[in-house]
């Protein structure tokens, strides 16, 4: 680990612990905005990493927007980090301004496109899009669809769309955005290759939830372990019983495989390329995330599943990411495909090979 | 251990494994399974009994095809008037004191027992109908089912004649509900740190100390505590326990709600503080409680709540697959069923025996540890399939698919958590 590396990681982890607390969590689950600890994540620069400092970012690589995206899930961050990176990185490949405001997209689906009709000096737009991250409490929404002749971006304001409030089973904000034929004067308007912008989304947005997952899987982990040595049933702390021990050293390596997985697809990551870790990635800490909260449930008894006790913030997240950008069976399909294309080479050259990876361009249509 | 595939034939099977100097007699007589472990020249000998294990066939008489034909009814009129809406785990979170007193005005609760107490002398198969239809329709039935399921057949068996008389025609009206006292903040497996104080008193006992996880308390009229009667004796933690009917309206009693990760109120923190409890209140014997609570057990562990929790969210996906018409798909489900198919005869045969006065308490413990892990497996089956073909889903399937998600953590913690359970079935197994 390099010296910044160590640096962003210390210094997220003091910012989540202090201001991410279980109470803050609850909080943004009945609707209140973690506004000071969004600001004091832009005011340290881990908004925009990964974008060069002339292009208005914080320079940095993804390997480190990740590494503070882990930690977000770690701590069970009610923010839309994942989306404002994303977003902004989209932004800067297209040319886009970019800003340390909360952000978030509505995932370009084929049947949820929005209509652009050009009108003056403005746009006329109209569509709906759901289950949009965060969108009540960001700043700009970045929204896809048609204009006569060709595919866009835009980046429009909240306001300017009617919000309907939504969740996932973890309480997180998933918001549904409707435009009625509403004018817009002075938006970013950007023409886009359409599957290939999709899928990269696709790819890049299961990275989120791979490395989101792979933090909650560490808290996960931690707090069953710490919860072993304090409860104490038939006179002795219960990680004296065997069959604690088989479930916690099954909780390991759940852990220890969602760790390399998470690590090695951030390792092969390259924004609008697709290779085949990001698919068995998902794959396994899917796998991980539903063992790891059944796991941790079961050695945590009744009190594990209270409102009162912590780890539900955790073990619901793992359930609404691992369905988020693709269940097993959706990326098992994908998967699927490129084991066949590879041909005669077998499922060894797929696994060992170092392939070069290919520009996204296969069609993808589910969120 | 392959003998029971190969001694079909013979009266007994008998096998030497020369490597591991073991030797394997099984007699089909008794269904007994001696092992003997032959170390230097002391041979040691262990009998396992396997009958435990075996369980009765139910069989259904043309009287109780009737029943199913009546409750198929009552609950289509009553989802067509919109009475109730298909939930998971609705034997929990499912509560409607009218839909409970309407099945009690058809007779469908304490249905075994006397008439004199309200009951309609049927059969525990007939029971076994009424009850799998009301689950397997997700209807709302929390209210009564504790007390029906085991304050009931716990009353019958160890209750007074006035316990009895007072009590069951109450419950059998659908006006009476019951929570179970077992679990403390200390005692949650190891039930037997069970430290609730009695006191006794003139006339019956002062109550100090605490139950928790109390499911339905801040709706049950009553709750069977578990208490110690005489202080604990740590040679014999067992000893000293009563099971005393408490009265959740008595002065003394505070019960605060402890909400479930899903913010809803389902158990409780049951408070007692100088809560007095008159001697008639006693459950059979004073002392007996330990054994006593154990004995409702069975009939605790392998209703067919244990494996249907999640049948609601089974049924609609087996709809969706179907309106689509993937046979693929379906066959996916086809191991759920078969399996569902066999832990219903086991749980009906276990039925059937509690009735004949049997004690089926492996089988019991068998049936709720196979069956809470298929509730859950439902659920992740549902998400798995419904996500390979772009299906569309109705928002019933979306609900029931989260019930049963948010819902699974409690399935193989409340009743004896999984642990518990194999340690009971292994050490049965074993004949200890
Ligand atoms: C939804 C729900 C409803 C409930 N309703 C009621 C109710 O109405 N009335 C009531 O009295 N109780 C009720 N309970 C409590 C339930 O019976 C207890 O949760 C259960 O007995 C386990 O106790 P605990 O939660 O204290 O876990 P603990 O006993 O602390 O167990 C924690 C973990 O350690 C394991 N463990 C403990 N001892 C051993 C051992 N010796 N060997 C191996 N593993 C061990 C357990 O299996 C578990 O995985 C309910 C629980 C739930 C979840």
């Amino acid at each position: 680990m390099n010296e910044i590396t160590k640096l962003i990681i210390d210094a997220t982890t003091k910012i989540m612990k202090d201001i991410c607390t279980k109470k803050l969590v609850n909080e943004a689950e009945q609707g209140l905005w973690a506004s000071e600890l969004w600001d004091i994540l832009a005011d340290s620069g881990m908004i925009t990493v990964a974008i060069p400092e002339e292009r208005g970012g914080n320079g940095g690589g993804y390997a480190d927007a990740f590494n503070i995206l882990r930690l977000a899930g770690k701590y069970a961050a009610p923010i839309p980090l994942a989306e404002t990176f994303l977003g902004n990185w989209l932004l800067n490949q297209l040319g886009g301004e970019i800003s340390d405001e909360p952000l978030t997209f509505a995932y370009p689906n084929k049947n949820q496109l929005f209509r652009f009709q050009k009108n003056g000096e403005g746009w006329v737009v109209s569509g709906k899009a759901r289950a949009i991250p965060w969108a009540r409490f960001a700043k700009t929404i970045l929204i896809f669809g048609q204009t006569e002749s060709e595919h866009v971006v835009a980046l429009i304001k909240k306001e300017h769309g009617h919000i309907e409030l939504g969740q996932n089973l973890a309480g997180e904000a998933r918001d549904t955005i409707t435009l009625d034929h509403t004018f817009i004067k002075d938006c970013q308007v950007i023409p886009i290759e359409f599957e290939h912008v999709s899928n990269q989304l696709w790819h890049s947005g299961a990275l989120t939830r791979i490395v989101l997952m792979a933090g909650a899987t560490e808290r996960v982990l931690e707090l069953t372990k710490t919860y072993t040595t304090e409860r104490v049933q038939f006179g002795r702390p219960i990680h004296r019983f065997q069959a604690i021990q088989q479930q916690l050293a099954i909780l390991a390596g759940e852990y220890a495989a969602a760790g390399i997985a998470a690590d090695c697809a951030v390792d092969a990551f390259k924004p609008g390329f697709q290779s085949k870790d990001i698919a068995m990635a998902k794959i396994r800490i899917n796998e991980a995330a539903g063992k790891a909260a059944a796991i941790a449930h079961q050695v945590h008894g009744a009190i594990g599943f209270t409102h009162e006790h912590i780890l539900h913030q955790y073990t619901r997240r793992l359930w609404a990411w691992r369905d988020e950008y693709g269940t097993e069976t959706e990326w098992g399909n994908q998967l699927a495909h490129q084991i066949v294309e590879n041909g005669q080479a077998g499922l060894w050259s797929f696994l060992t090979d170092k392939k070069s990876i290919g520009r996204i361009i296969e069609k993808k249509e589910s969120v | 251990m392959t003998f029971t595939n190969q001694g079909h034939s013979f009266e007994a099977y008998f096998t030497i494994d020369l490597k591991f100097r073991i030797l394997y007699y099984f007699d089909y007589r008794y269904d007994i399974l001696i092992i003997g472990m032959l170390e230097g020249l002391k041979l040691t000998l262990g009998v396992i009994l396997v009958k435990s294990l075996k369980l009765s066939i139910a069989h259904f008489s043309d009287r109780t095809d009737a029943v199913r034909e009546e409750i198929r009814s009552f609950i289509r009129q009553e989802k067509e008037n919109g009475t109730f809406e298909p939930k998971c785990d609705s034997w929990l979170s499912g509560y409607s004191p009218e839909f409970s007193r309407k099945l009690a005005s058809r007779g469908w609760i304490g249905m075994t027992w006397p008439k004199r107490y309200g009951g309609q002398e049927r059969s525990a198969i007939d029971r076994y109908v009424i009850t799998e239809e009301l689950l397997a329709a997700g209807s709302p039935v929390a209210a009564h089912w504790i007390a029906d399921r085991q304050t009931g057949p716990l009353l019958l068996r160890y209750g007074t004649e006035q316990q009895k008389e007072y009590f069951l025609p109450k419950i059998a009206k659908g006006e009476s509900y019951f929570a179970i006292g077992l679990s403390e903040p200390n005692a949650g497996s190891d039930l037997a740190a069970v430290s609730l104080k009695a006191t006794k008193v003139d006339n019956g006992w002062i109550l100090n100390g605490s139950k928790i996880w109390t499911s339905g308390a801040h709706f049950a009229h009553y709750m069977i505590t578990l208490c110690r009667t005489s202080p604990l004796n740590p040679e014999n933690r067992h000893e000293g326990m009563s099971q005393l009917i408490t009265d959740l309206s008595a002065p003394g009693i505070t019960i605060r709600p402890i909400l479930l990760m899903t913010g809803e109120h389902h158990f409780n923190e049951v408070l007692f503080e100088d809560v007095f409890v008159p001697v008639n209140m006693l459950v059979g014997q004073e002392g007996n409680g330990w054994k006593q609570g154990m004995a409702e057990l069975a009939y605790e562990r392998s209703g067919p709540e244990r494996f249907l929790s999640t049948f609601p969210l089974l049924e609609e996906l087996v709809n969706t697959i179907r309106l689509k018409g993937d046979v693929y798909l379906m066959s996916q489900v086809s191991s759920i069923a078969s399996n569902l198919w066999t832990l219903r005869n086991m749980s009906m045969g276990i039925a059937q025996m509690l009735e004949e006065n049997k004690t089926p308490d492996l089988a019991a413990a068998l049936v709720k540890d196979l069956g809470t892990q298929l509730e859950t497996q439902v659920a992740e089956l549902a998400r798995l399939l419904v996500s390979s073909e772009n299906m569309t889903v109705s928002d019933q399937f979306e609900k029931l698919k989260l019930e049963a998600l948010l819902h699974s953590p409690g399935f193989t913690l409340r009743g004896g958590t999984t642990e518990i359970l194999r340690m009971i079935v292994s050490k049965g197994v074993i004949g200890k």
